[in-house]
């Protein structure tokens, strides 16, 4: 157990080293262009040059590498071009709000898959266990901007019942964060219902199963203790894969409803060639991915008696 | 006729009869057929434009007329028309040539890459497995919209990039599939017969190994179809994709999307055009599993 988390530890590392190294040669091997970025299109190549010359551009490029490396490690990413301050000082409170967004969306998507999965896999080929699978494929097919646009035409001018734009500028709302919540669900909940209901009809396949039915046993004490303990192993991963993906679901949700988050900041430093804010919104971006990563490899070790006494 | 010749038309029919007993079988499925039905409307919709559009879709004419309002030359805009003036039924219908044109280039393209990628991986495994697995595991390990966020911003928003950046995106995933196909079946016995007859490794992964694991493929690729069309209509709403003023159905959502309380037809009419092409390659691929488990 220990070798393996030495060994997952290790590859996660080596991946963000990878990445930070692509990063920087993607944005940062041409140091005329940075200086082009930073400075504005319109100024001149001695002013160019001043500025490459002060802040060390005309070293080699694996030293800058490093430099930039070790800062990146001490927070500090740079300044962003846009707002004229440190990047750091705007990411962290970005990055809290998609937190905010991210833990609203899977505190209801998580539940609402795995009951559907379950109670689609029970009894695989059911009418039940086909109108869940119809449906997720459905929900799944509309793409999040174009279900954030029906629902606020639905809820916002239709029934007037939800605000259309997120921007909490009155402060935290949870009435606002309803729509950005039930796009990124309605989107995700399919994948993972799918795959539990997959999990769920394979062990109800078992030879165990069968056994707990033949001996009797209620049918729900068969579904409570037998088959759900070994039937949620396997969505487990699936949920932390899936912040992998509600990252790049937060982009389109957040730039739809206006929602001051990490992705509405990735986009916005994107469209604006802001180089210092893109590379630091990447890299916390991929860290975050590679880290649930880690634990899903760790934590579906940990729940799978077959591979953790092995 | 010569012995090639003939060869080459027994295996074209033998082709042909193929493509036509998997029409047959998805008739068993209704929920193939629903998918089937609504990528062949969007294909006939795709190949017809010039003839079933009335109008130019970039012709700016009276703007904001509703649905069904009478056009100036006496014709009608069907779909209305929008902020601009541009019939939307004319921009719906372009929109989804684009849309099919760049959503089947990038996915073949990815699984030119991916295929070669993954085949010499679980077939030569050893080093060339972990370079590849391992390029994979890093590309993989982006949450993909920001990864074309970064490609896209880098190099410019045109159609080029976006095929390059969706290359680059989901070959690794493609990768990871075949080689585990490939790991699975470099081991069968006709594998080892055209080693004993001295075929090269090419000949092997590409002619005996790949034809049978097409069947996973096939649906991937369905499903991927799917993912590459909300991912080019992603990247037009978020203003990375195609330059305007050529139509393109998530740009067309983003241009008109703050006009939604005013007339909502101009961006609602796109999101529906985008969710049932999605919807049908969707669907498809279930239909497909679904026949392919039954025998």
């Amino acid at each position: 157990m220990l070798l393996l988390l030495v060994k997952r530890f290790a590859m996660m590392v080596a991946i963000m080293l990878v990445v930070s190294i692509l990063l920087f040669l993607l944005l940062e091997l041409d140091p005329e262009g940075v200086a082009v970025k930073v400075l504005g299109p319109y100024t001149s190549v001695e002013q160019r040059m001043l500025w490459l010359e002060q802040n060390g551009y005309n070293e080699a490029a694996w030293l800058r590498y490093i430099g930039w490396l070790g800062n990146l490690l001490q927070g500090d990413f740079g300044d962003s071009i846009k707002y004229k301050a440190p990047v750091s000082d705007i990411l962290w409170s970005r990055l809290a709000n998609t937190g905010i967004l991210g833990l609203a969306t899977f505190g209801v998507m998580i539940p609402l898959s795995l009951a559907l999965g379950v109670l689609a896999g029970m009894r695989e080929g059911s009418w039940l266990d086909r109108s869940i699978s119809v449906t997720s494929i459905v929900t799944t097919s509309v793409p999040e901007f174009a279900s954030a646009v029906l629902l606020v035409f639905l809820f916002v001018f239709h029934l007037g019942w939800l605000p259309g734009t997120s921007g909490m500028a009155d402060g935290f709302s949870w009435i606002e964060l309803v729509l950005p919540v039930l796009v990124l669900v309605l989107y995700d909940f399919g994948y993972v219902a799918r795959m539990t209901r997959a999990s769920m009809a394979e062990v109800m396949q078992t030879p165990y199963i069968r056994t707990a039915i033949l001996k009797g046993l209620p049918y729900k004490r068969v579904i409570m203790r037998h088959a759900l303990r070994n039937a949620l192993i396997a969505p487990f991963t699936v949920i932390m894969l899936q912040i992998n993906w509600l990252l790049s679901g937060v982009i389109v949700v957040e730039f739809a409803f206006s929602y001051k988050g990490f992705g509405a900041l990735l986009l916005d430093a994107s469209l604006n060639d802001d180089i210092f804010l893109i590379q630091a919104c990447a890299m916390v971006a991929v860290f975050v991915a590679v880290a649930t990563q880690t634990l899903a490899d760790i934590g579906y070790t940990y729940l799978n008696p077959r591979i953790r006494f092995s | 006729m010569t012995a090639e010749t003939v060869n080459a038309s027994v295996r074209r029919q033998g082709r042909v009869r193929g493509i036509v007993t998997a029409i047959g079988l998805m008739r068993e499925s209704i929920v193939g057929m629903i998918g089937l039905s609504l990528v062949v409307f969007w294909v006939v919709v795709a190949l017809f434009a010039p003839l079933l559009a009335p109008y130019s879709p970039v012709a700016n004419q009276v703007s904001f007329a509703v649905p069904g309002a009478m056009a100036p030359d006496g014709g009608t805009f069907w779909l209305g028309t929008d902020h601009l003036g541009r019939d939307i039924l004319s921009r719906v219908i372009w929109g989804s040539r684009t849309v099919l044109t760049y959503a089947p280039i990038a996915t073949a393209l990815a699984y030119a890459v991916g295929i070669v990628m993954g085949a010499m991986a679980g077939y030569y495994r050893g080093w060339v497995d972990s370079v590849m697995s391992g390029f994979a595991n890093v590309i993989l390990s982006f949450p993909i919209l920001v990864l074309y966020v970064v490609i896209i911003s880098t190099f410019g928003a045109s159609g080029l990039n976006i095929l390059f950046a969706v290359t680059f995106a989901s070959a690794p995933g493609i990768m990871r599939i075949v080689r585990g196909l490939v790991l699975d079946l470099r081991n069968r016995d006709y594998v080892a017969a055209a080693q004993t007859r001295g075929e090269s490794s090419f000949y092997i992964m590409f002619v005996e190994i790949l034809p049978n694991a097409r069947g996973p493929l096939i649906v991937d690729a369905c499903l991927r179809l799917g993912y590459t069309t909300i991912t080019i209509g992603v990247l037009g709403f978020l203003g990375l994709g195609l330059p305007p003023p050529d139509p393109d159905w998530g740009g067309m959502i983003n241009e008109t999307r703050n006009l939604l309380m005013l007339a909502p037809h101009m961006t609602i009419v796109p999101c529906l055009a985008i969710s049932s092409l999605v919807l049908g390659f969707n669907l498809l691929a279930d239909g497909i599993r679904e026949v392919s488990l039954r025998d």
